[in-house]
């Protein structure tokens, strides 16, 4: 019979902030996010490492949270879609791009589309359209059939590089 | 200094009115990861509850301990059918008049059904319990296949029905057998076959699959004791509806339940049904004092909540050789699993189906539909679709293809010559329908226009030929569908939910600066009404869409409305928020003509206020009049400027489109490729271009992954065999095709502003699209049909079965 | 979806985690990256009591040439091999490989360690590996052994790994300059397994192959290294009948399951299919 094993203290740096909690080694991170965090903005969307919506940053990585136990992040350096507006409280090029393209309807995959294109354009700040697909192919969308989710990478990587961003969502 | 009053352009621009296309109000908050979700709400003391589950599709529950797991530490219940017998809720009615089991009462009839509810101090700990529930069964055998589910030697699935002859549709002719439903002249059309120079018959089966929005269904429910109140937060597309059937069910004073349905992760039809889950949860609440939530997983959202589809069609065209068509025939075969879940208006057992005639002029039609019991999930509801309108289509369009084969006739030419012409509308339907309006033959062309479709058809003719000298081990298939949906659900002559009129209400309300809250009984999941309800107001009334608030889903708030789905939400509610917008303009119209000191005729209405005819100095814009209205308005007149309308919509609309797939097959492996996609929409009047375009992005992925490997599978002991995101077919970014879309606007005489809705109607389109590429693909090869879904492996089959497998190079 | 209980354990080094292993007993199970692990453990399908969570142990991350091997640390990800020079340099075959397995994030996560240990016939890397010769290096309370990747697959989920056993390095031999090498796989989607799925890797001289090793990946309940396949096109110079002569050569060892990806029938036929696609483009390579 299962028996609640003891809680174990963690500490990571979340959106920049210092924080720690006592969970169970059985927490998954996503779980530590948003019930011990409150940060609700990292979804669930499948539990079986498919969907994407759970999609976080950590060290310098975007990963799933559903599938990663809180304490292997401990002493980690986390960053969810919380913490990703301008520090002035602006939207960042990436979030202002999927408003501008109209890349996202039920916003449910958004926060983990999102992170996961925004270590995309760390990695390859100049991406086509093909390695933006093939970037974002972890990440899940029942709504916008991903075409403007493309474009709003597009919108924001032209943004971030200074250049002209032409096409519209027609 | 520049104190020009602004254009006649700019004050247009300012606000973001119909056909404009304004960024989304939602976009803000959802993109910072702040929208509100039902699973971000947390109450004091909150309790999770999680289901026991069957591993069986059918067997009798023997014996159901709960001890174990009661012991668990932070478990406080175990909810079973006998405990819900005591507040006779064990069983709960379904939209479609039958009635559900909530938890299994004696036996199991599908896989992964709810056998017994734990509520517990948080999900971790419920779902220890759950693993600590001991459940006896006793396997029964299952009924799998609907085809022998009327056969005399079945098994008797639902022994509840034993000796009832009768069910909520009428009579029944077998054990497993729930209702028939027939419509048309059957005379008249057995006549026009005896006729026929050529007919078709073919079975086309539309599969099992399932919404799957990317939030499952959940809710949040809290009894307060006290006030004798219970609090709903649920991911549903229908909040007022829930209200009252859990009044009529609960017996609790409808005041006292507030249902919110926060925002939603998508619906596609998923949320618009009453399941288990909420039943339990409101009665843990109950039962405890404690806030009680319930969180699907996704296993338990494809395996229990809400299938849709299943429908075996037979389908008969009768034709005159130069292609006219005479009659048609159909015969369904719906399989409606254990219980008949359907989430359709309540008169129409098996939805609109009967729009089966499709875009095309035949004289005479005769539909049945036969549903039966099998040991599967229930449901059948409309995914992204009008209810059966899919299946419909599919039906009409896959047939019309046959057809075209059969008479050596390009099957763009047999629907051009088949069309309901423009001059037939308002046209009346051989299965009862009354098309508002359409102008089918213009979009055809367009389409086939735009794509050169004369071209494409040279290039695959020159294809076929280099495949057949074995230059090429690739098959070249042109999918051509044109389709006519039925949405706007309803007119309350013919649509209800258990007695519920299908009506749909706006209340607007302006302030006295100028600025407005509007508050819609439908309820966004993804569709963008904050965004586009207030463009609606801004044309209407002169007040920039983004002074103007819009509020849906709380039931203490909005005006009663019967939710989102079956794209009825412009259609019904669009057009009672323009009929509200138009109240409030009239009674605009009289201040602004006690101010101006002119009679009410002498004002015309221009772009944001009034102005007085022949003297366009003299105006007054609505933003004053809103002043006007609360501290000075015309002597006898009340304070105020708010409307609420409710409408009943005189008929239904009839959005239609014409679409078109370039696909390329490969015939060793069935790997296919989509190498182009067209799809011309036209719902009418548009609101929002960026809106509409991205409804149709997502609904023709939707339609694609249906078409193409989407299903809900079960093998031959009613296990599922795709109850994951691994084996259920959600494209990626990379899979997905690129879309091109078009359209043409042709508006709907009935609608205030001419609107018809459209987040449906790339799915209706869409999947017999995609299937007629395929079946395009192997025509030359000398099939007729091949059952979809068409994933690499079935392709791979269907070429082995015509013998060109096996030859690579 | 939520995992059983267990006690965690974050170990610094080897001989710390085989003697946690050694303790601990059948109850302990190693965790990489986890992305095979914590799916199974959040179905109940997999109930450790205790997980030894090796991403604190030093040593067991990195991509090193020593003389004619390259040796991979068990530790390292996925994401590593798209990113070292020396993959791509010398094992460019591991690299095709890596990108077709999963997605973006799990490559992140999923390591070499993970995915050739846990003896899933639909993970990509151990017929890469039983292929390309190399060997597993396994320590455990009696010491360290090497064991050749095509002596440790013994079923599904069942290898050679002994109780205490952590496999900590995958070593390589470098293959011949100028090879050639192809990794074809039939998948329904990003994130699949494969249907069907062959790894070549050849040398060729005047057109005609010299050397050729096959691998099959989730086509048996084990990956599978098709030996004879891979001899009948030596001498040949991979024409039709050669290419078809090997594709049913390999078909002939194959025993796949049949699943949502298809019949029996179908995923042998396929898998002849990228046999003979994969000795072509690897013959492509040549140079």
């Amino acid at each position: 019979m299962a028996t609640q094993a003891k809680k174990t203290q963690v500490s990571m740096t979340v959106n920049g902030e210092p924080v720690e909690g006592f969970v169970e080694p059985r927490t998954l991170l996503v779980h530590f996010i948003r019930e011990n965090l409150s940060l609700t903005g990292t979804h669930i969307g499948c539990e079986t490492t498919h969907c994407g919506a759970c999609t976080i940053d950590l060290n310098g990585l975007s990963v799933k949270s559903c599938t990663i136990f809180a304490v292997q992040a401990d002493d980690s350096e986390i960053t969810t879609v919380e913490g990703m507006a301008n520090a002035d409280g602006t939207l960042s090029a990436l979030q202002e791009g999927f408003r501008q393209m109209h890349g996202l309807q039920c916003g449910f995959c958004t926060p983990g589309m999102i992170m996961r294109g925004h270590r995309l354009l760390q990695e390859n700040p100049n991406p086509t359209e093909e390695e933006i697909r093939f970037g974002i192919a972890g990440n899940l969308c029942r709504c916008t059939g991903y075409q403007n989710i493309v474009r709003a990478i597009q919108y924001a990587a032209a943004k971030i590089n200074g250049v002209d961003f032409q096409e519209a969502a027609e | 200094m520049n104190d020009m009053a602004p254009t006649r352009e700019q004050r247009e621009a300012k606000l973001e009115g119909m056909g404009c296309k304004r960024k989304r109000v939602e976009d803000i908050r959802f993109t910072q990861g702040k929208g509100q979700y039902v699973d971000d709400v947390k109450l004091p003391g909150m309790l999770h509850g999680d289901f026991v589950r069957s591993p069986y599709a059918h067997a009798r529950v023997k014996s159901i301990n709960t001890e174990k797991a009661l012991k668990v530490p932070g478990v406080l219940a175990v909810l079973t059918a006998q405990d819900l017998k005591g507040v006779n809720l064990a069983w709960m009615p379904t939209l479609a008049g039958d009635v559900q089991m909530v938890l299994a009462d004696g036996k199991v009839l599908f896989q992964n059904q709810e056998v017994a509810f734990v509520v517990a101090t948080d999900r971790y700990t419920a779902d220890d319990g759950i693993n600590a529930v001991e459940v006896e069964y006793e396997q029964l055998e299952p009924q799998i296949d609907p085809f022998t589910a009327m056969d005399p030697g079945a098994p008797v699935l639902r022994e509840d029905l034993a000796g009832k002859t009768s069910g909520a549709h009428g009579p029944r002719k077998h054990h497993n057998h729930v209702f028939e439903w027939t419509v048309g002249d059957k005379d008249l059309t057995e006549a026009a076959f005896s006729k026929a120079e050529v007919t078709i018959k073919e079975t086309i089966s539309y599969h099992r699959t399932h919404p799957s929005p990317l939030e499952t269904c959940q809710c949040l429910c809290s009894f307060d004791r006290v006030k004798g109140e219970l609090t709903i937060y649920g991911t549903f597309q229908a909040p007022h509806v829930v209200r009252t059937v859990v009044a009529l069910i609960a017996k609790i004073p409808e005041h006292k339940i507030h249902v919110i349905a926060p925002d939603i992760g998508g619906g596609f039809g998923n949320k618009v049904g009453v399941y288990p889950g909420y039943i339990c949860a409101a009665v843990a609440s109950i039962v405890t004092g404690k806030p009680v939530k319930w969180v699907e997983d996704r296993i338990e959202n494809l395996t229990s909540t809400s299938f849709a589809r299943d429908y075996h069609m037979t389908t008969e065209i009768a034709a005159t050789k130069e292609g006219r068509v005479t009659g048609l025939r159909v015969h369904v075969l719906a399989d409606h699993g254990a219980f008949d879940a359907c989430a359709d208006p309540s008169k129409w057992p098996a939805g609109f189906f009967n729009i089966v005639t499709g875009s095309y002029d035949f004289p005479v039609a005769h539909l049945a539909v036969d549903g039966v019991y099998t040991n599967k999930a229930p449901g059948g509801v409309a995914y992204r679709c009008s209810f059966r309108v899919t299946e419909a289509a599919y039906c009409i369009e896959r047939a019309m293809d046959i057809l075209a084969q059969k008479l050596g006739m390009d099957p763009a030419e047999l629907r051009l010559k088949n069309f309901i012409r423009p001059e037939q509308f308002p046209y009346q339907s051989a299965l009862g329908w009354e098309y508002d309006s359409g102008d089918y033959h213009t979009a055809m062309k367009q389409m086939m226009e735009k794509v050169d479709y004369a071209g494409l058809r040279k290039e695959q003719a020159a294809k076929r030929e280099a495949f057949k000298r074995g230059e090429t081990r690739e098959i070249m298939g042109l999918g051509v569908s044109f389709f006519t949906e039925i949405v706007g659900a309803g007119p309350s002559k013919n649509c209800d939910i258990l007695g519920i009129a299908m009506f749909d209400s706006c209340e607007i309300r302006l302030h006295p600066t100028g600025a407005g809250i509007a508050r819609v009984g439908t309820k966004s999941q993804g569709q963008g009404h904050e965004t586009t309800w207030a463009q609606i107001i801004a044309t209407e009334i002169g007040i920039p869409a983004d002074d103007i608030m819009v509020e849906e889903g709380n039931t203490d708030t909005a005006p009663y409305g019967l939710g989102t789905y079956g794209s009825r939400s412009t259609p019904v509610a669009g057009a009672a928020i323009a009929m509200a917008a138009r109240k409030i303009k009239a009674k605009a119209q009289m201040i602004a003509a006690y101010k101006l000191e002119v009679h009410e005729d002498d004002l015309e209405w221009d772009i944001d206020g009034f102005r007085v005819k022949g003297l366009p100095e003299k105006t007054l814009s609505m933003k004053d009049i809103c002043w006007v209205a609360y501290n000075a308005p015309p002597p006898g007149m009340e304070p105020g400027l708010e409307a609420v309308s409710y409408y009943d919509p005189p008929n239904m609309t009839y959005p239609f489109g014409a679409y078109l797939c370039v696909m390329e097959i490969d015939v060793d492996t069935g790997v296919y490729k989509i190498r182009r996609f067209y799809a011309l929409d036209d719902c009418g009047t548009r609101i929002n271009p960026m809106i509409i375009e991205g409804q149709v992005h997502g609904g023709l992925t939707e339609a694609f992954a249906i078409a193409m490997g989407q299903e809900i599978r079960y093998d031959d002991t009613g296990n599922v065999m795709t109850g994951s995101f691994m084996d259920f077919f959600i494209p990626t970014a990379v899979e997905t095709p690129r879309w091109e879309t078009d359209f043409t606007v042709t508006p709907s005489p009935h609608h205030p502003i001419g609107a018809k809705g459209v987040g449906e109607s790339p799915n209706v389109g869409g999947v017999p699209c995609f299937s007629n590429a395929v079946n395009d693909a192997f025509s030359f090869l000398g099939s007729t049909h091949i059952q979809m879904p068409h994933d690499f492996w079935r392709n791979w089959q269907a070429a082995k079965a015509l013998g060109v497998v096996g030859k690579e190079r | 979806m939520i995992p059983g209980p267990f006690t965690y354990h974050r170990p610094s080094s080897v001989s710390d985690a085989i003697k946690l292993l050694v303790d601990l007993g059948d109850e302990a199970r190693p965790l990489a990256g986890g992305h095979s692990l914590i799916p199974m453990m959040k179905l109940r399908l997999a109930t450790p009591e205790h997980l030894i969570d090796l991403q604190g142990v030093d040593g067991l991350k990195g991509i090193t040439r020593e003389d004619d091997n390259i040796v991979i640390g068990a530790m390292t990800t996925q994401h590593d091999l798209l990113a070292s020079e020396v993959i791509a340099s010398w094992l460019p075959v591991l690299r095709e490989t890596a990108l077709l397995i999963a997605d973006p994030q799990i490559r992140y996560r999923g390591t070499i360690g993970g995915n050739v240990a846990n003896g899933d016939p639909g993970n990509d890397m151990p017929a890469l590996m039983m292929m390309l010769g190399a060997s597993y290096r396994l320590e455990g309370p009696d010491g360290v052994r090497n064991e050749a990747a095509t002596d440790f697959y013994q079923g599904a989920y069942f290898t050679s790994l002994e109780p205490g056993e952590i496999l900590t390095a995958v070593s390589v031999p470098v293959p011949a300059t100028g090879h050639g090498y192809a990794y074809e796989k039939l998948k329904r989607k990003i994130g699949d397994y494969a249907t069907a799925a062959a790894a070549v890797i050849l040398t060729m001289e005047s057109c005609k192959v010299v050397t050729c090793a096959i691998g099959l990946t989730n086509l048996s309940e084990t990956p599978l290294l098709a030996e004879k396949a891979a001899e009948a096109v030596i001498g040949t110079s991979l024409d039709e009948a050669a290419l078809r002569n090997a594709a049913a050569l390999a078909e002939e060892i194959m025993l796949p399951a049949a699943d949502g990806r298809g019949p029996i029938e179908y995923r042998k036929s396929v898998g002849g299919i990228m046999v003979m696609r994969a000795l072509k483009r690897a013959a492509a390579r040549v140079g």
